[in-house]
């Protein structure tokens, strides 16, 4: 906990000291709506098409994706209970994220303060196409797609972020509670976050055109708002929720890398509607997303097992996965404003981190974050929204874009760290209040017996494999 | 009548049952265990968590035998089994009371 203390102090320190010393930016110049009546811009199909494929894109990331990926990390006693978290998430979030979840982001905004959207779209009020006084169809729009379609691709990344955060307390965790719990986290954390960063009215947001809106945080595609909270979160669960029984003493293998091995595959190809999708675009910061969050995976593949052949003589699967998934986080706010040579940068980095993050880290302090959350989400997105600051360039952005270090722009950096630490210090804040009720009410973890048995005929009443 | 149970190496059990099937065994049951005697194990490394791994995947091959057999049996599975390396397993023999083919209800010899 000190050591949350001092990074929090540090980012914001750094921060503000930035964003003092060095004059103002020009507002990103990205051919955003102002937050007043929008000009009439025609719909237009490839950005829809661009749009929906991204949106299938990011699902397939949280199943088959993750589920995959941490599935073969467990256990076999636990394989359906990662499964199910992930498809369950699935189900509820999306439904959360219509009702509620989308108008606390994209509606309008609680008093001006740029904190938090109102309830003006809740169960898509205003989203959806509807008949006017006048009997003419309206398709609420945004930009140059529908509205419902930005709404269905923003659900995806609400899905997948607490889906993150299981890794964090896998195997141990009561399946009711981390239904409460994601439910309440999602609303409590991550929508605010999302509507700082990516809200026309966030006060962090690069979209915010408003003259008193000084602090422009770039967060292309979530690494704030997905893996900074979760990668937080999850840091802040695991030492909470307590190491599983046996931790230390009892060896716990991967059971079947081999699904983690096609998970990593199914997240990589995710990754570029992840990131090409954010652009809300078929257009060139769109291709230079899904470029530069390639050749970041691409990287991080190289570092991880790399570091792994330095210091143990042998690269393996589960390095090379961790590092092409550690890459991808690092590239995650910087792929629509760096160039995909830098993007190599990030996944280099991203992968060295990350490593000594699981490792060194991990090791030093003995927490049970069972699948790396904190280490790769929580790493990397900080890592990569830092470097963000650094190689953001006008190349990419545009003549009036925001841009880094690299073109003089120190005020970017610090922008940066601003935005850093409040979405940790949100991450940590509500973490700790959530798992705190909620272990009050209905507790936290399965029982003993439980655990020992297994989530699969615990919490589930079924069995993963059935051989024999 | 004997059991001849045999833990073998895993990539032995092809030679071995050629050359069992060869000197006229009938059947055998085969399953895959895991095993160590002074063969030493692995380490197995994940994201920084080391393990010891003492158990080696083996193959434990179960023929019965009539007591005339039981010599050349022995005898195939040494020469067919060996690689002259720590670790190519061990042979038990224990007598066998009783065998039945479930079919006919046949019993003794006649059942194997």
């Amino acid at each position: 906990m000190p050591l949350f203390g001092s990074l929090l102090t540090a980012c914001v320190l750094l921060g503000l000291t930035a964003d003092s010393v060095f004059s103002q930016e020009a507002p990103a110049s990205l051919g955003e709506v102002a937050p007043a009546v929008a000009a009439p811009v025609p719909l237009d199909k490839a950005d829809i098409a661009w749009v929906l494929v991204s949106s299938a894109l990011v699902l397939m990331m949280a199943a088959p994706g993750l589920a995959m990926f941490y599935g073969g990390l467990v256990r076999k006693k636990n394989i359906l209970g990662i499964f199910m978290q992930c498809f369950t998430l699935m189900g509820i979030m999306s439904i959360v994220w219509a009702m509620w979840g989308y108008s606390l982001v994209f509606s309008g905004d609680v008093g001006g303060l740029g904190l938090i959207g109102d309830f003006g779209y809740v169960g898509l009020k205003g989203v959806l196409p509807y008949i006017d006084a006048n009997n003419v169809q309206q398709i609420p729009q945004i930009l140059t797609v529908p509205k419902s379609l930005h709404m269905v691709f923003q659900m995806m990344f609400f899905i997948i972020t607490p889906g993150l955060i299981c890794g964090a307390y896998a195997e141990r965790m009561k399946f009711s509670s981390m239904v409460v719990f994601s439910i309440l986290w999602g609303t409590l954390v991550y929508c605010p976050v999302a509507h700082w960063v990516w809200s026309d009215f966030g006060w962090c947001s690069e979209f915010n055109l408003s003259p008193t809106a000084k602090i422009k945080a770039i967060d292309f595609a979530g690494g704030t708002v997905v893996h900074i909270t979760s990668g937080i979160s999850a840091l802040v669960c695991a030492i909470m929720i307590g190491k599983r029984l046996g931790f230390g003493q009892e060896p716990m293998p991967p059971h079947n890398l081999t699904y983690t091995t096609i998970g990593a595959a199914l997240l990589w190809v995710g990754w570029f509607g992840f990131n090409g999708g954010s652009a809300l675009a078929a257009d060139a910061r769109a291709v230079n997303a899904m470029v530069a969050t390639h050749m970041a995976a691409a990287a991080g593949v190289i570092a991880w097992a790399g570091m792994e052949w330095l210091t143990r003589g042998k690269a393996s699967i589960l390095g090379a996965c961790s590092g092409a998934v550690a890459g991808l986080v690092c590239i995650t706010p910087a792929c629509g404003s760096v160039t995909p040579i830098s993007a190599i940068i990030f996944g280099l980095a991203g992968g060295v981190a990350c490593f000594y993050a699981c490792t060194k880290l991990k090791n030093h302090f003995r927490y049970d974050d069972t699948l790396d959350a904190f280490g790769v989400h929580g790493v990397g997105g900080i890592l990569g929204a830092i470097l963000t600051g650094v190689f953001a360039t006008k190349a990419i952005t545009g003549p009036n874009g925001l841009h880094g270090v690299i073109e003089g722009n120190m005020k970017q950096l610090g922008d940066q760290f601003i935005a850093i630490g409040a979405s940790m210090l949100i991450a940590v804040v509500g973490t700790v209040l959530l798992l705190k009720l909620i272990d009050a009410i209905i507790g936290l973890r399965i029982s003993q017996a439980g655990e020992l048995q297994g989530l699969d005929v615990a919490e589930h009443g079924e069995e993963g494999y059935i051989f024999l | 009548m004997k059991k001849i149970e045999a833990v073998i190496r895993h990539f032995m059990l092809e030679e071995v049952k050629d050359a069992l099937t060869a000197s006229g065994m009938q059947g055998m049951t085969v399953s895959e265990i895991r095993g160590f005697g002074r063969q030493k194990g692995h380490r197995d490394q994940y994201r920084g968590a080391e393990y010891t791994v003492d158990f080696i995947p083996k193959v434990k091959i179960e023929v019965v035998v009539t007591d005339d057999n039981y010599g050349a049996a022995i005898e195939t599975i040494l020469r067919s089994a060996q690689t002259g390396k720590i670790g190519d397993g061990k042979i038990f023999v224990t007598d066998l009371e009783a065998v039945y083919r479930i079919r006919t209800g046949e019993s003794g010899a006649d059942a194997l």
